[in-house]
């Protein structure tokens, strides 16, 4: 990491508009493919002022097609540009799905690295912003399963452009999830010009030895609050921010699992094939001799993300995270 | 109100061209003076290496000398002729069916035998070679084909794409979706369609209801073309016009060459079960593309037997040399299969890997 000299304070999303906007100063070869992207600046303004700055052959708004514009991008990563292709929502991304497992994650392996496809998918993700059905969706485990692509979460401004220009840097595809909840919820000083923060790397929130809490995007501050509030009953939380969900941090989490002897992990998407299932097998191969108690996972349920309605039922919130924490405090 | 129930007629709008007629003769002789002598023989050349080969893989086939392999014997002109008509450095996008095309653009033949025999670097281009390996979800290549030349506009160079698809792929979403790409952005790319007239089993009628491929570039704004996939000469003048026309900016053209597959989709599969195989021996006799273009060289004294009888020697050493090559090829290592995943082998891999290799005794 290069640590700049001046910052500003700025929320999630607009780190990643300045994230996009150093990349497209520094390389000429990095553009952005995506629906309404270009004078509409996103949906959720995440690429706001690029295309007056850079141009429409370079902020390029695209038919309304995801496996168009994923399959474009592969053609165009394949031939010397960087492209970070927008899905507006990771909910509308499953037109795109065949285009991703079978060509972007693969054709690095097919052909030995005779091509490659550097290339960003960007896609807002997850429930609690009162969106319309299928907006809400929280499907990164599709992509942490698919082999060949790195998926990354920015829970915070900071990470949010650094994960970005590394990922933008990466030499093979990553899809870059966010978070829509936090896009907007809160605001830190952001380094101006580019940094990067590493992909792969998670991490500690608010340091403890009693358990550890994993997990990422919206929920670190549902996390973040119910430790709080386990640090009146003396319990003191490891919080971790995984911030990439393939590869894990593997190092981390086991250094803070056989600390603690104790672990809820924390996600929003389903129960069953869920990354917690990963960070499970994870924990049983590090740390099995280390734990206390069995691991706790608070989850979405497995149901599609009903509408709006009933979402606050369905996201893991401050209340069933309390719970977990004192269930495997207590075994 | 016939034309509203019955949906519009367009198909005469996009009658079948010719130049090569089914006797050897011209049907078009505006062509004739580009036709030299070195033209139709090289068109000839890369013909017969190209059925030659396709015999050859499903003979090795048979011998289990190779997988399941995917044969073209018939669709020689439409393969040969739209690749003949690429240039250096121009990309392509084949599909499994597609070696004749590769092969004439400048693929190794051992390669593309390694392919078959289920090795990745069968998927490997020659240097400089743009070609991509085999797509094999139906349509997705469209897209691909689309990008890089969208690439090539933007960096300003005059390369362009061609992309092989069959019927069956027009079905797709994909499909639609990259010519519709490819017009939005005036992208300079064939998108070269071999309508062989069955998809796997199921024929063309079953496809679509409209009468030709080819109509389907009104609903894009584009150039569409449908010719003869028989005839070499068509096919060869036809895509370099569309070639040309998209090196000047002019965009996309989409060509239907109508053809057809003598053999089975693949060696795994019995085409008499879906269709009647006398057809395929009718067209052998009246449509073949190798023997139009015989009995065109004959009438324009091109033809030399002495030179066909040394051609079709040469041309099978070369394929006997290659499957030597092919067989010799050192056996593959395990860690090709890990450490090409991403740049930089994760953990996880990483430890896969090692684990695999501590029980193998490694």
């Amino acid at each position: 990491m290069t640590t700049a000299v001046e910052t500003k304070k700025l929320t999630l999303v607009q780190a990643v508009t300045d994230g996009l906007r150093t990349m497209m100063k520094e390389h000429e070869n990095v553009i952005v493919l995506g629906e309404d992207v270009g004078r509409n600046g996103g949906v959720f303004r995440a690429t706001d002022g690029l295309m007056d700055e850079f141009g429409e052959k370079r902020i390029i708004d695209t038919p309304l097609a995801e496996s168009g514009i994923i399959g474009t991008s592969i053609g165009l990563a394949m031939n010397g540009f960087r492209p970070v292709a927008e899905m507006q929502f990771l909910g509308f991304i499953y037109p795109a799905f065949n285009q991703i497992m079978t060509h972007a994650s693969r054709i690095r392996a097919r052909t030995l690295g005779a091509f490659t496809v550097p290339m960003v998918i960007r896609a807002p993700f997850g429930a609690g912003v009162r969106a319309p059905e299928i907006h809400s969706d929280s499907v990164e485990a599709l992509f942490t399963h698919m082999p060949g692509i790195k998926v990354v979460v920015p829970s915070n401004a900071y990470d949010a452009k650094g994960l970005l220009i590394a990922s933008i840097e990466d030499p093979d595809p990553v899809l870059f999830l966010e978070p829509m909840r936090c896009y907007r919820s809160s605001k830190m000083e952001v380094p101006e010009g580019k940094y990067t923060v590493e992909i792969g790397k998670g991490s500690v929130l608010k340091e403890g030895e009693h358990v550890t809490v994993l997990t990422y995007g919206a929920m670190v501050d549902p996390v973040l609050k119910a430790a709080e509030q386990a640090e009146k009953h003396g319990i003191h939380v490891e919080a971790i921010d995984l911030r990439t969900l393939y590869p894990l941090d593997k190092d981390l989490i086991a250094q803070s699992v056989q600390k603690t002897g104790r672990v809820v992990i924390v996600h929003e998407a389903p129960s069953t094939g869920g990354l917690g299932d990963t960070l499970v097998s994870l924990i049983n191969d590090t740390s099995f001799l280390y734990m206390k108690a069995p691991v706790e996972r608070v989850t979405g349920f497995d149901t599609p993300v009903p509408m709006f309605a009933l979402e606050d039922h369905y996201l893991p919130d401050k209340a069933r995270v309390t719970s977990a924490i004192h269930k495997v405090i207590n075994f | 109100m016939e034309s509203i129930k019955g949906g519009v007629n367009v198909e005469s709008q996009f009658p079948k061209k010719q130049i090569l007629n089914e006797d050897g003769k011209l049907a078009d002789d505006s062509y004739k003076i580009r036709l030299t002598e070195e033209l139709v023989k090289s068109l000839y050349t890369k013909m017969l290496r190209a059925r030659l080969f396709d015999r050859k893989g499903v003979n090795l086939q048979r011998q289990g000398r190779i997988g399941t392999y995917v044969p073209f014997e018939g669709q020689e002109a439409a393969q040969i002729g739209s690749a003949m008509a690429m240039g250096e450095g121009d990309w392509m996008f084949p599909t499994y069916r597609d070696h004749g095309a590769t092969l004439t653009f400048g693929h190794s033949v051992k390669n593309v035998l390694l392919y078959w025999k289920g090795r990745q670097e069968g998927c490997i281009p020659p240097a400089g070679k743009n070609i991509f390996p085999p797509a094999v979800p139906i349509a997705s290549q469209l897209l691909h084909a689309a990008g890089t030349a969208w690439a090539e506009k933007m960096k300003g160079t005059d390369r362009a794409s061609i992309v092989y698809f069959g019927d069956g792929a027009t079905s797709e979403g994909d499909f639609h979706e990259g010519l519709n790409f490819a017009s939005v952005f005036n992208l300079p790319v064939v998108f070269f369609n071999q309508n062989n007239g069955f998809a796997i089993s199921v024929p063309i009628e079953k496809q679509m209801k409209a009468k030709t491929i080819a109509q389907k570039a009104l609903g894009y704004d584009i150039e569409g073309i449908r010719l003869d996939g028989n005839d070499v000469f068509s096919v060869y003048f036809h895509t370099k016009a569309a070639i040309d026309k998209a090196r000047a900016g002019g965009g996309p053209t989409l060509i239907e060459a109508v053809t057809w597959r003598y053999g089975a989709h693949t060696t795994a599969d019995d085409p008499s079960k879906y269709r009647d195989q006398n057809e395929s021996l009718i067209r052998r006799e009246t449509t073949d593309p190798l023997i139009r273009l015989e009995k065109y060289m004959k009438l324009e004294n091109m033809w030399d037997t002495q030179w066909s009888a040394d051609l079709e020697k040469e041309l099978t050493a070369e394929i006997e040399a290659a499957v030597k090559e092919m067989e010799n090829e050192r056996p593959p290592h395990v860690n090709d299969m890990f450490d090409h995943v991403f740049a930089e082998n994760p953990w996880t891999i990483n430890d896969q890997k090692e684990a695999y290799a501590l029980m193998r005794g490694e």
